[in-house]
């Protein structure tokens, strides 16, 4: 947690941003992309910038970094660095600033680093860039600062490379290369959002170490309040390139003032599950038993190596349950959900869609079973085909399963009607439909063949949280009117808590834990699960909503 | 308008080259009306005149009449311009047929082999054998084997070109088949064929048309060169080569003979790589039509 740190208000602030406007591109859906921005920091404070998708809040990073993209444009207003005008700089006085004075760290740590180049030389790159340090006084630096960091064996990680080192590694590479010369202020655009919750929690604890023992200001732009809450002193809430709110963390998360403020903090979940529903009595519609997958591989030399991704792991589902299964990167729950819809072929077990076997099955045998089961996946992005107008894309299942053309085409305006679009975006493409419509699509397309169960492998977790509530309260719409069984893949616990009657926990392939989602939340009886509830950020912020 | 005509339209070269193209192919169209005759009528008494040389002709079935030999005579008393123009029809074919029978076969076995695991490795290695012969001398030994024809020609100068299209393809489908949207199509029970026709073959049709541009240009260049060196078509087909090779024992007294069809073939292939450069330039990279 922030200690509350003094403000001499003598000190000139570390960085000043006043009115600043950047514009877009004519022919951009709006024509600032940052309109009339003003900020303070100054040195130990941490300013968090939230807001959502297409907010401006990483223009507005990239601006005071001096990276913005050619199309873009700072038009007028000022960014002082300690009292020198970023935007008048030069391009070299803006190198010798970055690392020097200002640091950042980048959401995807894969990424912002050098894929063939060593961690450890491309922290050394830093410092013979802005000193005149020998060799050896460097190298002595880097490994300090991996040591600072918490990076488990610095020798060991200063001559590997980013594939060789874990998610949250790499991230404290990029954080080390941000802070090891001292910068007066840290610019954080996202830095947490690729990692796990357990790792994010690490992450941000090292985040406000370093910038209380340095005593740097912290820029942090992030879409998420949970972090919000962690990390922050003073919140700036912006939408559509707009200045919405600023205040203190406490004022804004408690007291907000604006509406946007509020819709924002309502639509976070809350990490309190409601109370629990009665149970159904039917029969289930979909069953596994001892599911396991491992996946063989055979090397040059005709050695075996085996990765065991799932095993034994189990579930049923019935008509108008939702069973949550959550979990961290790597915990095997999307395997489990592509065995569940047969899309990759366990290696053991009992799968069960109604009273039929499936685990054995063939394609082709499979193929007039699949409307009892059918999938909308995370990222909405591709899960259409570019080249496909939705129309196809929603008609395919139906007509699959017998439907005439004209048949599957009023299914589809159905469809459009159920998932709240307009019917002629049939004839659109899908690059032409938001993130949240594409998802929309995805569920009326899911819904075409008319199945029992549907598996929504992290169906919400690309989208901002307002739209998230909104896919939420139509995956439970649909759910009511056509008593469907649900199985919730997602790494999110808040999630999970507002929408799942019963969770699985799912750790390194296993399930470790399963119960009806208020006693699991309550009473967590894993270790691991209870890390899981502990590392989620903002664990006050429901009681706020 | 579907954005990507706009963005085909708004590139200098390809709607340069386009309009180039066209032109080669109002030419071979329109050879009969350009004040040719026909390519393969010898006139014993004008044998390798010199460019605007006029004579009374007579060709078989027809009256006497006045003609202008624009670019003169070869050795056999044929029409140079004639056999230039009528050329024209004879590389544009090679090219657009190469360029699609190689497609269709590298298209095919590419998507076998990177859809069906099974098929793979088979076909993969016979493709790298392939690949291990250069072009040319498969050309020319397929030629010799099969006899020199117009398909036979075709055949030869598309099998090399097999390979590369198969393994551009199966890179292409290797990818394709692990996209999220093929995996919906499979949960919504769609038939194999039909996810590879609708789902993998119109998102993989950039790359290939653009690596069919380059095929063709090639096509064009390779059939000139087995002509010229006699492995070609045979000498009284018209084709640029078979002119040019011709026209080489000459050379002194006629360069027009050589650069005539060199004047022809250097603009053709040149728009249609600069076709290709342009359609990469569109396609490339694969979904740039995405926002983000």
């Amino acid at each position: 947690m922030n200690k509350p740190v003094a403000i001499d208000p003598i000190f000139e602030p570390i960085l000043q941003i006043a009115n600043l406007q950047v514009i877009l591109p004519s022919g951009s859906d709006r024509a600032h992309a940052v309109k009339d921005v003003s900020l303070t920091i100054h040195a130990g404070q941490t300013l968090c910038v939230v807001g959502e998708s297409g907010s401006g809040k990483s223009v507005l990073a990239t601006t005071v970094m001096g990276l913005l993209a050619k199309t873009l444009k700072a038009e007028s207003g000022s960014v002082k660095l300690e009292g020198e005008d970023l935007l008048k700089a030069s391009e070299s006085r803006l190198r010798a600033l970055r690392g020097m004075r200002m640091g950042m760290v980048f959401q995807e740590p894969m990424t912002a680093l050098n894929p063939v180049m060593r961690c450890g030389d491309q922290v050394d790159e830093l410092l013979r860039e802005h000193t005149k340090w020998s060799a050896d006084v460097r190298r002595k630096r880097v490994i300090e600062v991996f040591e600072q960091v918490k990076l488990p064996d610095p020798l060991r990680v200063y001559s590997s490379y980013p594939h060789q080192l874990s998610g949250g590694q790499r991230q404290r590479i990029v954080i080390a290369m941000a802070v090891i010369l001292k910068p007066k202020l840290l610019i954080c655009d996202e830095p947490t959002t690729a990692l796990d919750v357990t790792t994010q929690k690490q992450i941000l604890k090292l985040i406000a170490e370093l910038h209380h023992s340095q005593g740097s200001a912290v820029l942090f732009i992030t879409h998420d309040m949970g972090v919000v809450e962690e990390i922050a002193d003073q919140v700036l809430v912006m939408r559509g390139g707009e200045a919405v709110e600023f205040g203190s963390r406490d004022d804004v998360l408690n007291h907000p003032k604006k509406e946007y403020t509020q819709q924002l903090l309502a639509a976070v979940p809350s990490m309190q599950p409601p109370p629990p529903k009665p149970e159904p009595t039917t029969e289930p519609l979909l069953q596994a038993q001892g599911v396991g997958k491992t996946y063989i591989s055979y090397n040059w030399m005709g050695r075996k190596r085996e990765v065991m991704a799932l095993k034994d792991a189990a579930l049923s589902v019935r008509a108008g349950e939702t069973i949550g299964v959550v979990g961290e990167s790597g915990s095997g729950k999307s395997t489990f959900a592509r065995c569940l819809i047969r899309l990759i072929d366990p290696t053991e077990g009992e799968i069960r869609w109604d009273a039929d076997p499936v685990q054995k099955l063939t394609e082709s045998q499979l193929r007039p079973l699949r409307s009892n089961v059918q999938v909308v996946f995370q990222d909405p992005n591709r899960s259409f085909n570019p080249r496909m107008r939705i129309v196809e894309s929603l008609i395919e299942g139906a007509i699959n399963f017998g439907a005439s053309r004209a048949q599957a085409l009023r299914r589809a305006e159905e469809l459009m009607e159920l998932v709240r679009l307009p019917v002629a975006g049939l004839s659109r493409y899908p690059s032409e439909f938001s993130g949240g419509q594409r998802q929309r699509l995805a569920i009326a397309r899911a819904l075409a063949c008319r199945p029992r169960v549907l598996v929504a492998d992290e169906a919400v977790s690309a989208l901002d949280v307002s739209v998230q509530a909104e896919i939420l309260n139509l995956l439970r719409e649909v759910q009511r009117n056509f008593g469907l069984g649900i199985v919730f893949i997602t790494h999110d616990l808040r999630v999970a808590a507002q929408l799942c009657d019963q969770v699985i926990v799912m750790h390194q392939g296993l399930i470790v834990e399963r119960g009806r989602t208020a006693d699991v939340y309550a009473e967590p009886q894993h270790e691991y699960t209870r890390t899981l509830l502990d590392a989620a950020p903002g664990s006050r912020i429901a009681a706020v909503a | 308008m579907n954005p990507v005509y706009k963005q085909l339209l708004s590139n200098k070269s390809v709607t340069l080259s386009s309009l180039t193209l066209f032109a080669l192919v109002l030419l071979a169209v329109f050879a009969p009306l350009l004040g040719t005759i026909d390519p393969a009528f010898m006139d014993y008494m004008n044998i390798n005149q010199g460019a605007g040389t006029k004579a009374t002709i007579t060709p078989p079935g027809e009256v006497a009449m006045a003609h202008t030999y624009w670019l003169g005579t070869d050795s056999y008393g044929r029409d140079v311009f004639s056999r230039v123009i009528y050329g024209t029809r004879v590389s544009l074919w090679v090219g657009l047929v190469c360029a699609v029978v190689s497609l269709l076969l590298g298209g095919l076995f590419g998507m076998l082999a990177g859809y069906f695991r099974a098929v793979d490795s088979v076909l993969m290695r016979v493709m790298d054998g392939l690949m291990a012969i250069p072009a040319i001398l498969l050309a020319i030994t397929l030629v010799a084997v099969l006899g020199a024809s117009l398909p036979t020609v075709v055949i030869a100068i598309a099998i090399p070109e097999v390979p590369r299209v198969t393994r551009l393809v199966r890179s292409l489908v290797l990818t394709l088949r692990e996209e999220v949207f093929v995996e919906a199509a499979k949960a919504l029970a769609t038939p194999t064929p039909v996810i590879l026709l609708r789902h993998i073959l119109p998102n993989a049709m950039g790359p290939l048309i653009v690596q069919g541009t380059f095929i063709a240009a090639a096509a064009v260049l390779t059939e000139a060169v087995l002509s010229f060196l006699g492995l070609g078509l045979p000498p009284e087909v018209p084709t640029w080569g078979n002119v040019m090779a011709e026209g080489r024992v000459s050379f002194t007294q006629h360069p027009g003979h050589v650069l005539f069809p060199a004047m022809l073939l250097v603009p053709t292939v040149l728009a249609i790589n600069l076709l290709g450069d342009g359609l990469r330039d569109v396609f490339d990279p694969k979904f740039n039509r995405r926002k983000s």
